[in-house]
């Protein structure tokens, strides 16, 4: 079972919901990505996603557009930061790490090579926003042979025939895409959230996390309720901006705004098992 | 290159999944997945539909004004004392330059499809202005992306495009030019995906933008192909166009893909030279990747972040290609060629001056290649050159260059 599968598995029996923090590598510095990822664990993130950055981020809004820009300029490259998956895994062995990006670091490594090296660091599962199914076929073969999940986003314009295509070539979990726009555009409508995982079930028994538009504590803890794992990127990456020119102080602040969301949902899962 | 894999080209590519080789293709993120397949079965539908292909012929005939005729510059042609030149002329187009055939296309397919809203993404700012000019006409509402430096330097444009109601949204982010626009677009048109038609203006984008963008300006081919054998009496000899995403290259050099005896050459931007790596040159000095929706040659580092463009002209200056000119090249149908600034500028002046008609400065670079090759060319022999726009939205950066202001 990977490394995901497992972290679902547990999560589950315990009733509870997966918290999946999101940063930019390297944004603001290289060094400070390895100390964040171990304080966002110890905050209570359940798997990490690490963006990978990338000079045109078609889907991201401008928070996560100037992150890029930031952790580019440091001229982090998908090499260092396989880098620092191998930095982390060196404290930590349980939690699983998620590369998510766009197609054309990937392309340039080669596949091939990436997906050696991915495995030997211990990246669990890659999310690439631009590769839909129909382009992934030789890809997620490469990925399938080195143990790492291909995982797939899931949108509130995906028909079920998609959903259904979808499903077959997902790995580890399902991105649920909770609004239509870009990372950090909006808030999430709960009701159509509801609806839509009601719906993805129908296809698939891998677990649906939920991701775009969660914002805080409240969102975070409504979105538990009715999904298997909560994705937070822009509100933490906002954070990081704040904490550009202090880095020092940088990944304790990150974890306790994740810590405030981790505290939001488990009150929730806790009342709704007590009701 | 094999003889069969041109034989059998219209059949061929690009193929069900929108790929010509190994180029092309569908990379965009899941929001979308459903509004492509979408325009792509509208547009399989109204290809074939007589009513729409009438009206389509018609506004070309009637608000464009094609056909384009094809010029024999005797001037020039007797100046540089080789082959004979012919000059389809797209300038002479409403609104200047041979875009405006894709934006009708893709109106009165949004029309159709019921949508509500158009944007677009500009460089030198004439897409923009003939996406305005047919939202004005069929009532829509037109918001135009435009890097905050393409803004700058096209200022006439962004003036025209207001005029024609549309708004204009300069775009900070990256390196402020065309490729900046066109992230932003997309971003638009995830945000907007129910009632919003995206007209991208070249051969660019995912699946089945190359091949519908294609198809639209191909009456450029069509119609010189013919004109041609009318006027001489057989084919060109050589094709020359200017190659931005490659949309007039493509839409004059596709009619010709199997007349294998016509060479077909796409001028890129040196810029400043390729060796000073500021250029706008992705298949002559650009590696495979994927950006903005397909496969193509990129302008990217090592690590497949894609770098900063430079080119003289605006409509130039992007680090992709159309994915059917990647094909093209690896097979060898097409040869892909630079020519810098400075000679574009010079060609400027030199069609201005001998023929009397003042070309865009993305033309030029087409113009600039053939003051190369048809002195090394028979005077019984003819060169074809796409005159993909007019020179009136560059006074400005021309007059620079000469140190004047207005
Ligand atoms: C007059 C003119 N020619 C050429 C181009 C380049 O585009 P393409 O290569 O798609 O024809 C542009 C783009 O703005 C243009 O305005």
């Amino acid at each position: 079972m990977s490394r995901i599968s497992e972290c679902f598995k547990n999560l589950q029996a315990d009733g509870q919901t997966a918290l999946i923090p999101y940063v930019t590598a390297g944004d603001p510095e290289p060094w400070v990505t390895v100390p964040l990822m171990h304080a966002l664990v110890e905050a209570g993130a359940d798997i990490i996603e690490l963006g990978v950055p990338f000079s045109d981020p078609m889907s991201d809004g401008p928070v996560i557009q100037k992150a890029c820009e930031r952790a580019l300029k440091n001229d982090v490259t998908l090499d260092s930061i396989l880098d620092m998956v191998k930095q982390f895994r060196e404290k930590n062995s349980h939690t699983p790490v998620v590369l998510m990006g766009y197609s054309n670091p990937l392309e340039a490594m080669g596949y091939q090579k990436f997906a050696e090296k991915a495995q030997v660091v211990g990246v669990d599962g890659v999310l690439t926003v631009d590769m839909p199914p129909e382009e992934s076929g030789e890809f997620k073969q490469l990925m399938d042979s080195h143990d790492i999940d291909t995982i797939f986003l899931v949108a509130p314009t995906t028909s079920a025939q998609r959903m259904k295509k979808i499903a077959e070539y997902a790995k580890g979990f399902i991105y649920y895409v909770s609004i239509k726009g870009v990372t950090g555009a909006a808030a999430l409508e709960i009701n159509e959230v509801t609806a839509k995982l009601e719906e993805i079930r129908r296809y698939t028994s891998l677990p649906v996390g939920v991701g775009f538009g969660i914002r805080d504590g409240r969102s975070a803890a409504a979105v538990a309720q009715v999904a298997d794992a909560v994705v937070v990127g822009s509100t933490l990456v906002r954070c990081i901006e704040e904490h550009a020119n202090r880095p020092q102080e940088l990944p304790a602040a990150v974890a306790s705004l994740l810590a405030e969301m981790r505290h939001a949902i488990n009150a929730r899962d806790l009342a709704s098992v007590s009701a | 290159m094999p003889d069969t894999q041109i034989d059998d080209y219209f059949k061929t590519y690009p193929d069900e999944s929108g790929h010509f080789g190994p180029y092309g293709g569908r990379f965009v993120g899941e929001t979308l997945m459903g509004a492509i397949y979408e325009l792509e079965e509208a547009y399989k539908q109204y290809k074939n539909d007589p009513q729409f292909q009438a009206e389509m012929d018609k506004d070309l005939a009637d608000f464009v004004g094609r056909p384009s005729p094809i010029y024999h510059a005797e001037n020039w042609t007797k100046k540089l004392g080789g082959a004979q030149i012919y000059l389809k002329r797209e300038d002479l187009n409403h609104t200047g330059a041979h875009k405006v055939n894709n934006t009708i296309g893709q109106a009165l397919l949004a029309k159709r499809m019921g949508k509500t809203r158009i944007i677009a993404e500009t460089g030198a700012g004439q897409h923009g202005v003939a996406t305005a000019t047919v939202a004005a006409r069929l009532g829509m509402e037109c918001v135009v992306y435009m890097g905050a430096e393409d803004v700058a330097r096209q200022a006439q444009n962004v003036y025209r495009m207001k005029l024609l109601g549309a708004e204009v949204v300069p775009v900070q982010s990256g390196s402020k030019t065309l490729k900046d626009a066109l992230n932003e677009a997309l971003r638009d048109w995830v945000t907007n995906v129910d009632d919003t038609f995206y007209i991208i203006g070249t051969v660019a984008g995912p699946h089945p933008y190359p091949a519908m963008v294609r198809d639209f300006q191909s009456v450029i081919g069509r119609e010189a192909r013919q004109q041609m054998l009318n006027t001489t009496g057989k084919l060109p000899d050589a094709l020359v166009a200017c190659i931005g995403g490659g949309s007039n290259a493509i839409g004059l050099f596709y009619p010709f893909i199997q007349d294998k005896s016509v060479a077909m050459i796409g001028v890129e931007g040196a810029g400043h030279g390729l060796q000073s790596g500021q250029h706008s040159a992705p298949l002559s000095a650009g590696t495979p990747g994927i950006l903005h929706g397909n496969r193509t040659y990129l302008i990217q580092d090592t690590a497949g972040q894609i770098t900063e463009t430079h080119s003289i002209s605006a409509g130039l200056d992007y680090p992709g290609v159309g994915p059917e000119h990647a094909w093209l090249k690896d097979i060898g149908r097409a040869q892909y060629v630079t020519v810098t600034d400075t000679e574009a500028l010079d060609a400027f002046h030199e069609l201005t001056r001998t023929e009397g008609i003042i070309p865009a400065l993305e033309t030029s670079h087409a113009l600039a290649y053939v003051s190369k090759l048809a002195p090394t060319m028979s005077a019984d022999q003819s060169i074809l050159i796409n005159v993909s726009g007019r020179g009136d939205k560059d006074m400005h950066t021309v007059a620079a260059m000469a140190g004047l202001n207005f």
